[in-house]
């Protein structure tokens, strides 16, 4: 079997699997704990505990104006990867004919150039959040073997792509491949580290939103 | 202070405790922790300090240690186990170190409320013996004498007398029935009685039907503080009991952050029912005397700022009371950061009761020093004794010249009464006896 099929097949299915079981499982271990029940008496307002979640998760988009200085460059660059990202994934067109197999739905691509102009930016902003990583002391010493591990998972698809599109080093279908790969080891690390976050930002936004809310705290 | 028996080690009786608290809500914010590192630039002792050691998120480590030790997919790899060298290491970070003060949560792009896992934290802490001994020391007061510093109810009932007559003020204590049951702070009977005093002569201006209560009085809760859930639930008990017992409809929680925070937000989750009865901060009750007419100002003169006790304000809901009640003062300035963006005093969260934490809490006092100075008021008021004993502490320690007061002593010295109070002459009467 070529690279690519075996890319393509097995190694695909595979990811996607564990991608779908273990986002499955972390979802549904977590909300099958108990939780605390506040029965403190909320203070009258006139938001109710899911409105307050939702408002929540919107308001934390952006940081309140006091921290905004000091947070700034986490603020742009973080928007900066997190909207790359989604860009590459959902409007180049080979994806979308990716996704279009996969589920049936499609949508108007970006011309290619533009995404790829859109891998070259995700890939500064990401080596300058690795950079950041190591250079900003309180985020080095907080810093685990899945925030590096995720962050090269994160950076590889990227980086074959860019590779794959611009021909380079090898034959297409062999660079084709190893970008196939290296977005199947993405998938398959997503539910077991921190890249859960795209999910338990969500819960922990809401949960924080409904609980503070519940005092008229305003946050 | 060692709990350890032949078969559980410290560092095992931590991680049980751990495991025993780990609900579902905080299970969701270690998971959720992205390690950005962005809550450092919102806790005072890292800006103080510039020691990465301080990063609130660094806080959640041995909480998130205990929670993948037992979880799938982590304990496949064997899970990172709790050890006697974190808990030697986090003792301070989660203790000393950290006022609970909440502004990492307002700063945290995930909304992880940090303060609430270093609560459990200090649980865990204390069940492996683990902790600040005069901070325990003060906790296990409450169970033997009915208060951290020692104000038994034969004490608290002495000082009450001794302030009726010294200060000629009412001061009713143990009756049968009241709409009202006010409660105190020991740092104020020890250190600021004027408070006291204060809190009386509003109440007693306003007409309000109130009592002290010599079955409970102490509002504050070191057993909270100190991760001691039992001493926190029998301080609750007694002060519930008290309000019951005489029928209040209220309970008054005096200028004290903590004592708010713990019983309003949490009373009736550690004694697990609602309380009977309704909780105020005193500023919270103050300012709803005034809107009803019961208590006037006079114009109040001179430049103040207000400090905002983080329990009361951020973390308690309570911010706009306090600015209501300053309304009559002619230059009221805001501090920036104000409200419920204000740093906090750096002795929250028992970090006051904790001598070994003193360096530190007089370098966080710089930022509050700094705050006032760049308002150009003379005088810091505050409605936290906490905050003020921190404040004072810290005050003296930097030989530092503004002044602090609190503010139901300030609002007392400007009621309007109807029969002008004799010590107003003579305001900075004798607070230490």
């Amino acid at each position: 079997m070529e690279l690519l099929e075996f890319a393509r097949g097995p190694v695909l299915t595979f990811a996607i699997t564990v991608f779908i079981a273990g986002i499955t499982y972390r979802v549904f271990s977590l909300f099958l704990m108990w939780r605390t029940k506040d029965s403190s008496a909320g203070r009258k307002r006139s938001r109710s505990a899911f409105a307050s979640a939702v408002r929540e998760v919107i308001r934390r988009l952006w940081p309140q104006a006091v921290y905004q200085q000091r947070t700034m460059f986490e603020l742009v660059n973080g928007y900066v990867f997190h909207i790359g990202l989604a860009i590459i994934v959902f409007l180049l067109a080979p994806h979308i004919v990716f996704i279009k197999d996969l589920v049936g739905l499609s949508w108007p691509a970006l011309p290619n150039n533009v995404v790829y102009a859109v891998s070259i930016i995700t890939m500064v902003s990401l080596i300058a959040a690795l950079v950041m990583r190591i250079a900003n002391p309180p985020q080095r010493l907080i810093s685990t073997f899945d925030d590096w591990f995720s962050w090269i998972v994160t950076f590889l698809p990227v980086l074959t792509g860019v590779i794959a599109t611009s021909h380079l080093g090898a034959r297409y279908e062999t660079l084709l491949a190893l970008h196939i790969l290296s977005v199947a080891l993405l998938l398959i690390w997503i539910p077991f580290g921190k890249l859960m976050h795209f999910f338990l930002v969500f819960v922990t936004r809401s949960q924080t939103g409904a609980h503070l809310s519940h005092r008229g705290a305003q946050l | 202070m060692n709990a350890t028996t032949n078969t559980v080690s410290d560092a095992q009786a931590a991680a049980n405790k751990f495991l025993a608290l780990n609900s579902g809500n905080l299970a969701a914010y270690l998971e959720a922790c992205i390690h950005c590192g962005q809550c450092a630039t919102a806790c005072h002792f890292y800006e103080v300090t510039n020691d990465p050691k301080y990063t609130p998120a660094y806080k959640l480590f041995p909480m998130a240690k205990a929670h993948r030790k037992t979880k799938w997919p982590w304990n496949w790899f064997g899970g990172p186990t709790v050890t006697e060298a974190d808990l030697e290491e986090w003792e301070e970070l989660l203790f000393d170190s950290c006022t609970m003060c909440g502004r990492c949560t307002q700063v945290c792009p995930m909304g992880i409320d940090i303060a609430s896992i270093v609560a459990a934290s200090r649980q865990a802490f204390s069940a492996a013996g683990r902790g600040p001994s005069d901070l325990f020391e003060a906790a296990e007061n409450v169970l033997t004498k009915g208060s951290p510093l020692g104000v038994t109810p034969a004490v608290f009932d002495g000082r009450v007398e001794w302030l009726e007559d010294d200060y000629e003020v009412d001061l009713p204590l143990d009756k049968d029935k009241a709409e009202v049951l006010l409660t105190i702070s020991s740092i104020e009977m020890m250190k600021y009685p004027k408070s006291i005093v204060a809190m009386a002569r509003l109440m007693n201006q306003a007409g309000v039907d109130w009592t002290f209560s010599t079955k409970g009085y102490e509002s504050t809760n070191f057993g909270f503080l100190a991760g001691k859930p039992h001493i926190a639930r029998h301080a609750i008990e007694k002060l519930v009991s008290a309000a019951e017992e005489i029928g209040a409809k209220t309970l008054i929680i005096p200028e004290c952050g903590h004592a708010y925070g713990v019983l309003r937000w949490s009373g009736a989750n550690i004694l697990g029912r609602p309380l009977p009865f309704e909780v105020l901060h005193i500023t919270e009750y103050l300012a709803k005397l005034k809107k009803e007419g019961k208590i006037k100002f006079k114009t109040i003169d001179g430049s103040l700022t207000y400090h905002d006790p983080c329990q009361i304000s951020r973390r308690g809901g309570a911010t706009d009371a306090a600015r209501y009640l300053l309304e009559d003062c002619t230059d009221f300035r805001e501090m920036t950061p104000t409200g419920n963006f204000n740093w906090c005093c750096g002795g929250g969260g028992g970090v006051q009761a904790m001598s070994r934490a003193a360096d530190l809490r007089h370098k966080v006092f710089q930022i509050k020093m700094k705050q006032v100075e760049d308002t150009g008021a003379d005088m810091m008021i505050s409605a936290c004794a906490n905050c003020r004993l921190t404040m004072d502490d810290s005050k003296e320690h930097w030989n530092w010249d503004r002044e602090l007061e609190s503010l139901v002593e300030l609002l007392a010295e400007n009621l309007v009464e109807d029969h002008p109070h004799p010590f107003d002459a003579k305001p900075h009467l004798a607070t230490n006896v």
